[in-house]
């Protein structure tokens, strides 16, 4: 008895089990569901839930077909809109990604050569927001940018404005939001980068004659550049397919790949050209998440080594 | 001090904090306001606050989210604990790489398509083997647990790296077994990176809104869901007054879970 139950035991205990379970849940909800999603982006739409038809037929005895077909796909193909909008989102993207490194730069710059105590002090105050709802930092964004917002009336006392100027449901106001959404995934890999540079290597730039900008070109920008790459990618990869942020502050005259998504299914609920939207997202999306998890790759395994 | 900092860091600095903590200082002043007006100043008043205590839908929801976020949270530390002790002490294994990138993926996904993919593996297991039977807040939860899986684990894989590894051999040695010293030794080393985990898994769980659309049923709206569908129809001085709260709420959280890792580790 006691040794079945030693037995029972040990099995339980084997790394076994610690390596199915996370494997297996992964497997199950996230590798599984993406096979399912390009599964039904060849499939038709269908009254019914779920609204699409089944890709797999017994259409006589034993036999099975598969019907592929690509309607969903050459539908998204010729509508020019979709074109327009995954090209949109990129540069919403791209823009709001160049935005949060021209100002997240020099904050993690200064915050990696502030004293110890004030560096604590700052980069818990970049975090701080980001542990705060990221649907009431957008949602501030509209008291602010509203015609009769903040912004509109402070500029009126100023005397600077006379009619208030149109910034909320801009495509400008959503460059805006994920500027100021994404700034802290900015700054904190920049900083963890920045810091780490030894700093007589600029010391050294300078005794050789360097003035502050060429060291800073030749030096601290190069030696900082998996901040820059991983920064952008943790920027840009969530920023192409943002919901939130051009649903509330870009107004119907933004157009970006989430928010179509999101339309098609809830609002059109048509599973599978929402699928097949998604498809694409996630080939455009392809090497920036690469480039993103081969730098994680690099990075993990230099820890795992050390 | 920050006097080492030439001129215009420092000018950078303060307009860059300015930006970060300018929007959310409007949003608590106006929530005191006692005009239904948010961007005009009409008196001290905390009548919007009173007015959240009633609102039973609002409340609901938020006992809704709670629910998710304390399961989600507690599984999430618990899988990825252990997916990342795998990848860091049980060295190499088939599929091993495969596994890392599996793990650091939900980060990265867009959150659209993670909803929407989770979405679609739910109606296909109801329709195949009956489970889980309608969507709430178990889906919600399942999908939650996965999202911050990622997070817990990459966490702990840097903690786990950076321990000091002798101390578990030498309670090998001394002939402990295997999961006796995981759970007396690597637990208790790797606790803050635990906490931090779970603390932020849970925010992040209660954060969210796109993944929790998709996969939520009838009667199960989270609290995001709810605020959402009220910000879409304008601005409300009750939604500054939560927004108030749950500010309040998760700096206090944040600053003493800061100040208990600090002090455990000096």
């Amino acid at each position: 008895m006691k040794e079945i139950l030693r037995k029972v035991q040990s099995s339980f205990t084997s790394p076994f089990w610690a390596i199915v379970m996370p494997y297996g849940w992964l497997l199950l909800f996230f590798l599984i569901p993406f096979l399912i999603v390009l599964k039904i982006s060849f499939s038709d739409l269908k009254l019914g839930l779920p609204p699409y038809s089944p890709l797999t037929e017994w259409v006589e005895k034993g036999v099975l077909t598969i019907k592929l077909n690509f309607t969903n796909y050459s539908f998204i193909g010729t509508d020019s809109l979709y074109l327009l909008t995954y090209l949109e989102s990129l540069i919403i993207a791209v823009i709001g990604t160049l935005g949060c490194l021209c100002i997240g730069y020099p904050m993690a710059y200064g915050i990696a050569k502030a004293d110890p105590p004030i560096r604590t002090l700052l980069l818990m105050m970049v975090i701080l927001p980001f542990w705060t709802s990221f649907l009431l930092r957008v949602y501030a964004w509209i008291g602010i940018l509203s015609p009769h917002g903040f912004l509109n009336t402070a500029l009126k006392k100023m005397g600077l404005i006379s009619t208030p100027l149109i910034l909320l449901d801009t495509t400008f106001a959503t460059i805006l939001g994920i500027i100021y959404c994404y700034l802290p995934f900015m700054i904190l890999p920049l900083y963890a980068s920045l810091e780490k540079i030894d700093h007589s290597l600029v010391e050294a730039a300078y005794d050789l004659g360097a003035r502050p900008f060429q060291a800073f070109l030749k030096v601290i920008w190069p030696l900082s550049m998996p901040g820059v790459i991983a920064g952008s990618m943790l920027v840009l990869i969530p920023a192409v397919g943002e919901f939130v942020i051009p649903e509330l502050l870009g107004g119907s005259q933004t157009l970006m790949i989430g928010k179509v998504i999101w339309n098609e299914f809830f609002t059109n609920r048509d599973w599978p050209v929402a699928s097949a939207l998604a498809i694409l997202m996630l080939i455009f999306l392809i090497i920036p998440i690469s480039i993103f998890q081969r730098l994680q790759e690099r990075q993990v395994r230099f820890l795992d080594a050390n | 001090m920050l006097t080492k900092l030439s001129l215009t860091l420092k000018i950078f600095i303060t307009v860059g904090y300015g930006f970060l903590y300018l929007p959310i200082f409007t949003l608590i002043i106006f929530s005191f306001n006692s005009s239904r007006q948010v961007t005009v100043w009409q008196g001290f008043s905390t009548k919007w606050y009173a007015s959240l205590l009633q609102d039973e839908v609002l409340i609901k929801s938020a006992w809704v989210s709670l629910q998710v976020a304390t399961c989600s949270a507690t599984a999430a530390v618990a899988f990825g604990t252990l997916a990342a002790v795998v990848l860091v002490r049980l060295g190499r294994f088939q599929g091993r790489s495969f596994f890392s990138i599996l793990t650091t993926a939900p980060l990265v996904m867009p959150e659209v398509i993670t909803g929407l993919a989770l979405l679609l593996i739910f109606v296909g297991l109801e329709q195949t083997i009956g489970w889980p039977k309608g969507r709430g807040i178990l889906t919600i939860t399942i999908a939650h647990i996965t999202l911050c899986m990622a997070y817990v684990t990459i966490l702990v894989r840097g903690r786990l790296s950076d321990m000091d590894r002798s101390l578990e051999e030498a309670a090998l040695d001394l002939g402990a077994r295997p999961l006796k010293v995981f759970m007396a030794i690597t637990l208790p080393l790797i606790s803050p990176a635990l906490l931090s985990g779970w603390l932020l898994a849970f925010a992040l769980s209660l954060d969210d809104l796109v993944i929790a659309s998709f996969v939520a049923g009838p009667g199960s709206s989270t609290l995001p869901m709810v605020i959402f569908s009220s910000i879409r129809f304008g601005i409300s001085p009750q939604i500054n007054a939560l927004a108030t709260i749950i500010i309040t709420g998760v700096a206090l959280g944040v600053m003493v879970a800061g100040w208990l890792i600090h002090r455990k580790k000096y």
